[in-house]
């Protein structure tokens, strides 16, 4: 039996009078691919935003390796205007910001390439290596952490020879193909040593073939890492090959989980989702 | 070419710039508008370089250095006059509080710790607010700091609305250009850093730097402490090279005329903005003056040549660079010695692969 | 009572400033409205209409020289825009905002040059410099005039915004710059008409403004130019209404201050308010809310 790592509950997101994401619960074990789907606006990367602390949840809490990364409740104006569930059920306010719950081991990341753009592609994943340092200011400056220095260079080095970038590495991020971007924003994820892994949409502008090779490349960063992932995907095929469980969310709403042969024959899914994206 | 050779290349032509600086002293008069064009432009680089570190590196744009560099000159004057001259000094305030003199590196180095600590405090409120907020809150500070600063009632200390002199100053130029010297090379030692490659990081994508686990608040507080520190050694030089202080001198106008400097120069490079503050002081102080004075050939007079024109003249050169050139004159490059090697190879190859299409 | 009249002189005194800096305020608001730019360079566009002003006032009749001043200012404005802002539409909004100080640099220096350092004397404007006594305080008809004449404009500006196509066009391009280039918006005339309105504002406020402070050097516009701004980020930047009462609070604060004996903090004092505001309530007392999307 596996260990859960992640549990979001009830998680609700409203933004004025709008519901982004509507009581959101949900579990992510260890060692395991889930996916998260649904069509577009369904508030899928708001509750990725959720979890790793860009936005503060409306109400609920989240867990990770069983302590509690966020928590809050509709207060001020929002109390009044708060059409979701659960309004009375959690009163403590925890809010980590993103970099703490980096730090505690969640690394994501965007469905719009955030790439450091005008650092080279060894800098990018240098960067990563930045938080678990034990340098300070001074030591940094005059240089009194060479060993630390050149270790953290040496991890990222490795890590991009892993990931077949090493030949890449002193262009500049920003001027990398579309793939190879993708591709080095994951291995900056990576850089960061965490537990769990959060892909937003890693194979969108992807063709048939470039997707093979990120469904493949994924599986493969799940056992060499000992990774858990979740990741927010549109490619059905890549979900349907690499997950092992599935959650639906559909206008801010968890719809059903299961596995994804399940989810794949479940008429709710296929006329919010599936049914969609046959005809398109 | 090497690292290796790099460096020795570099370290030669610095120790070459300070020999031809020496032997410049020992040529000319010691009034030559050379030497003080020298002198100001030793300084000014260094508060450029101190506003890169913040706008071009960390891109938080900032506008408060003349009020950090306010707090370094007082800082420097008010711990540095000598005991005996107090009485002169500070003659509405009975002598004023302090009855001692710091000998000149501590108060400089005094002067950068009050600016730090001044930055700290402000960036406390400040640096939540983004872009072009942060930048007018900072500039409001400054002018709020010069306030209190000619605020009588603190008189004791900063002499009120008064000049403060007889402080200890410098005569060669060795002395700013070593002091700005080492400044810069730990500024540039920062940026080069784990720290530094953090700041650039939160220049690309807060949002991106802030995932990857570095903490914004505590980094931009850094950046910024650093940048006021160096600020404020940098006012304490100004201070030295004016011989008095006014706290009316350090005006938004200072501010943006350092901005202008770093823009010149190239937002994100170190060598750009010590290039373009020795352009920008030998063209405001020296080789424009010309356009200053009236000018006959002969017996025609040329127009629009009278007091005020050099500054005109210099506007707009200064427009046309934010206009065509905005990268200014590095862009984010540095200058070193490797990279001008690998472009005359480059001019060299192209100018073969020339030949040999001619053949 | 005692209080008020004690301070009535400086209570006048802050409103009829206040009416000043709202006009100033407006051009600000308008254009960061739109083109998100702290235009630097308008307190001296500002400082520029009161100069045209003493040079054209020494060669014409009042009734020729106001009007010239107003047209030499809008044009300047328009100018500005033309040459400084539009080539950078595209720059990232550090490049504009230097290029506006680029431009206020120039404005001063060329100021400089014109007037050779000697600050001129701004010729008063019969009738509303002539005094007034209201209650025990003695006064100039200036401030009775401008709070008057701010709120008319305020009012007929209020209506082409709302109900023109011009006015329509300027709420859907500050509202959403790209799309309404989409919709075949003209953003360029747009943009050029903001930058017309606010130098006319900022001209009617010079001429009003120096009538109070008859001397004008080449940085004088600087100052009442940041107190504007700051008083267009307290009332909600990008709202008329929000930068007329921010500079009615502001002008009337710092000048009960100046009252009170603490005119050397009468600077600070605005900027304090600034620094306040953006903690307290960064959207400004009739800001809307803008979210950056991840």
């Amino acid at each position: 039996m596996s260990t859960n790592i992640l549990r979001a509950e009830d998680i609700t997101m409203q933004f004025g009078g709008v519901v982004a994401v509507d009581n959101l619960s949900l579990e992510v074990n260890e060692h395991e691919i889930v996916a998260l789907i649904g069509p577009n606006g369904a508030g899928k990367t708001t509750a990725f935003n959720c979890i790793t602390g860009v936005y503060e949840p409306t109400n609920g809490r989240v867990e990770f390796c069983g302590k509690e990364i966020v928590e809050s409740y509709p207060r001020g104006k929002m109390k009044k205007t708060y059409k979701g569930e659960n309004a009375g059920k959690y009163s403590k306010r925890v809010v980590l910001t993103p970099d703490k719950i980096t730090h505690a081991g969640i690394a994501r990341t965007f469905q719009n390439i955030r790439l450091f753009s005008s650092m080279t592609v060894f800098e990018n994943v240098l960067i990563a290596k930045h938080m678990r340092a034990k340098q300070n200011l001074f030591t940094a400056t005059f240089r009194l952490n060479h060993a630390e220095e050149q270790r953290m260079r040496k991890e990222a080095l490795e890590l991009l020879e892993m990931q077949n970038l090493a030949h890449l590495k002193d262009e500049i991020a920003g001027s990398l193909p579309y793939g190879i971007q993708r591709r080095l924003e994951i291995a900056r994820a990576l850089a960061t040593e965490p537990k769990l892994l959060l892909l937003d949409e890693p194979a969108a502008g992807m063709n048939p073939q470039e997707t093979q090779e990120l469904a493949e490349f994924i599986s493969q960063i799940r056992d060499q890492y000992d990774m858990t992932i979740f990741m927010i995907e549109h490619h059905m095929d890549l979900v349907m090959q690499i997950s092992d469980r599935v959650y639906v969310l559909d206008f801010g709403k968890l719809i059903m989980e299961g596995t994804p042969e399940v989810v794949q024959n479940d008429p709710r899914v296929i006329e919010a989702y599936l049914g969609v994206s046959e005809d398109a | 070419m090497s690292k290796k050779t790099n460096a020795i290349i570099s370290a030669v032509l610095l120790v070459a710039l300070c020999g031809f600086v020496v032997v410049l002293e020992q040529i000319l008069p010691s009034t030559h508008i050379a030497l003080t064009v020298l002198k100001k432009s030793c300084i000014y680089a260094l508060v450029a370089v101190s506003m890169n570190l913040l706008n071009g590196f960390t891109g938080l744009f900032s506008l408060g250095q003349a009020g950090f560099m306010l707090i370094g000159a007082y800082t420097y004057g008010v711990l540095t006059i000598p005991v005996a001259d107090r009485a002169s000094v500070y003659q509405y305030y009975d002598g004023g509080l302090i009855q001692f003199a710091a000998p000149v590196f501590v108060g400089l180095i005094a002067a950068g710790i009050v600016a730090a600590i001044f930055a700290w405090l402000i960036g406390l409120p400040a640096l939540r607010l983004k872009s072009d907020y942060l930048a007018i809150a900072t500039l409001g500070f400054a002018e709020i700091i010069r306030a209190i600063f000619q605020w009588d009632k603190l008189g004791m200390i900063t002499n009120g609305s008064n000049l403060l002199r007889k402080f200890p100053t410098f005569k060669s130029v060795l002395f700013p250009l070593i002091v700005c010297g080492v400044c810069i090379a730990v500024i540039v030692l920062v940026i080069n850093s784990s720290y530094g490659r953090a700041f650039r990081a939160i220049r690309d994508d807060e949002i991106a730097a802030e995932a990857m686990g570095i903490n914004l608040a505590k980094h931009k507080r850094m950046s910024f402490c650093i940048s006021s520190f160096f600020a404020g050694v940098g006012g304490g030089l100004l201070a030295m090279y004016q011989t008095s202080i006014q706290a009316s001198t350090f005006k938004s106008a200072m501010t943006y005329e350092i901005l202008l400097i770093v823009v010149i120069g190239g937002l994100g490079s170190v060598t750009g903005s010590c290039l373009a503050s020795f352009l920008y002081i030998a063209c405001s102080e020296w080789w424009l003056r010309f356009l200053d004075t009236e000018t006959y050939i002969g017996s025609f007079k040329v127009p629009l040549l009278r007091s005020g024109f050099r500054k005109v003249v210099f506007a707009v050169i200064v427009m046309v660079v934010v206009l065509f050139y905005r990268k200014g004159i590095m862009g984010d490059k540095e200058f070193s010695p490797a990279r001008v090697y690998d472009w005359w190879q480059k001019k060299k190859a192209k100018k073969n692969a020339g030949k040999e299409a001619a053949q | 009572m005692d209080f008020i009249n004690k301070n009535l002189p400086y209570l006048l005194a802050g409103i009829s400033v206040g009416g000043q800096y709202a006009l100033i305020a407006i051009g600000y608001t308008m254009v960061y409205g739109i083109l998100r730019l702290i235009n630097f360079a308008h307190g001296d566009i500002f400082m520029v209409a009161a100069l045209v002003f003493v040079y054209a006032s020494a060669s014409f009749p009042l009734y020729v020289s106001i009007p010239l001043t107003i047209i030499a200012t809008v044009i300047l404005g328009f100018a500005v825009e033309r040459v400084a802002y539009k080539p950078l539409r595209s720059a990232p909004r550090m490049s504009v905002m230097i290029s506006a100080i680029g431009v206020s640099y120039l404005l001063q220096n060329l100021a400089l040059y014109v007037t050779g350092g000697l600050a001129q004397i701004v010729p008063s404007i019969p009738v509303i410099s002539d005094s007034i006594k209201i209650g025990s305080a003695t006064t100039k008809v200036v401030t009775i005039v401008t709070p008057i004449l701010t709120i008319v404009l305020v009012l007929v500006l209020m209506q082409l915004i709302n109900h023109t196509k011009i006015g329509m066009a300027m709420r859907a391009v500050a509202n959403d710059f790209e799309t309404s280039r989409l919709m075949g918006i003209k953003i360029n005339s747009v943009i050029s008409t903001t930058f017309v309105i606010g130098s006319f504002l900022a001209a009617v406020g010079a001429l009003l403004y120096f009538t109070n402070y008859p001397s004008v050097v080449p940085t004088s516009g600087a100052m009442p130019g940041l107190k504007a701004f700051v008083a267009a980020v307290f009332g909600g930047i990008g709202s008329i209404p929000g930068a007329v009462i921010g500079a009615f609070i502001i002008g009337i604060c710092e000048n009960i201050i100046k009252g009170l004996g603490w005119t050397t903090f009468s600077d600070a004092f605005t900027f304090a308010l600034l620094i306040v505001v953006l903690l307290v309530k960064p959207t400004g007392l009739f800001g809307e809310k803008a979210t950056d999307k991840v």
